[in-house]
């Protein structure tokens, strides 16, 4: 039986140090990120539901949530599940490419949580000019 | 063998350990968050011009694409893949964060409670769309 009074003193272990003793990089940044646009699209899927049980409901239902999704509070909660879901694949994109053993390099891991957050940022403003032009085209 | 494992013990080290992981499963998770990922870089690219082409539109056309047989199937995929990834993707978020073991019960509980109504709703929605009433 193992007792702590009469045990020799074991040397001290080595401990890894935690999150917060680290200089914030890219890669750190990105990958904070990746979780969070993750739970955001966790719970941007009762968006999906509620669109999905609207279109099948009727065309009230339908109206109810075009209308709120038109207003600025449901565009805005638009646009930033547009980003989320961009960012979130990007990013897993980037870790498949890392899970394949490639872009592990110096330089190359910054480079890919860069292009994470700028690409999704460009991609975000092509498709909402794309689904602007769409709206304009449709009426 | 290890100190405190009694000596009739048949089972092996690994055996006894196996499931003692903080979700009491092994890493097929981790496998299955990638085959997912993978699914729905495509799906999610599927998703997104599905709903830009929706954008503006009213109620009936949106039956007609939605309930379409090719558009209701990739539709079908996305909802099923992205909500078994996220309901993975939590449990792992939980296991990581929530410490209290009778909390974290409660929480994995509500992540596939959370995680099933949607899908069902999602689900039922597209065939309802498809097939009608």
């Amino acid at each position: 039986m193992f007792d702590p009074t009469t045990a020799p003193r074991l040397k001290a272990r080595p401990l890894s140090p935690h999150l917060g003793i680290y200089r914030l990089t890219m890669t750190m940044a990105m990958s904070v990120m990746h979780r969070i646009t993750g739970v955001a699209l966790y719970y941007g899927t009762i968006l999906m539901a509620w669109w999905l049980v609207a279109a099948a409901s009727g065309p009230n239902a339908y109206a109810t949530i075009e209308s709120f999704m038109s207003s600025i509070f449901g565009r805005l909660i638009l646009l930033g599940y547009t980003w989320a879901l961009i960012h979130h694949a990007l990013g897993g994109l980037r870790h498949l490419i890392w899970d394949l053993g490639y872009g592990l390099d110096d330089g190359e891991r910054d480079m890919l949580a860069t292009a994470t957050l700028v690409g999704s940022i460009v991609l975000t403003i092509v498709l909402w000019v794309v689904g602007y032009l769409m709206m304009g085209g449709a009426r | 063998m290890s100190a405190g494992a009694p000596r009739n013990q048949i089972r092996s080290p690994i055996g006894r350990v196996r499931g003692f992981g903080p979700a009491h499963s092994g890493t097929h998770h981790f496998w299955h968050v990638r085959v997912t990922s993978v699914a729905l870089l495509i799906l999610t690219i599927v998703f997104v011009v599905i709903v830009i082409s929706l954008l503006g539109r009213n109620q009936p056309a949106v039956v007609r694409v939605l309930g379409s047989p090719a558009i209701a199937v990739l539709m079908l995929l996305f909802v099923g893949g992205g909500i078994y990834h996220m309901w993975i993707g939590m449990q792992e978020i939980l296991i990581d964060y929530v410490h209290s073991d009778r909390i974290k019960l409660l929480m994995l509980i509500g992540n596939t409670f959370f995680c099933m109504v949607i899908g069902v709703l999602c689900v039922f929605s597209i065939l309802k769309l498809s097939f009608g009433i």
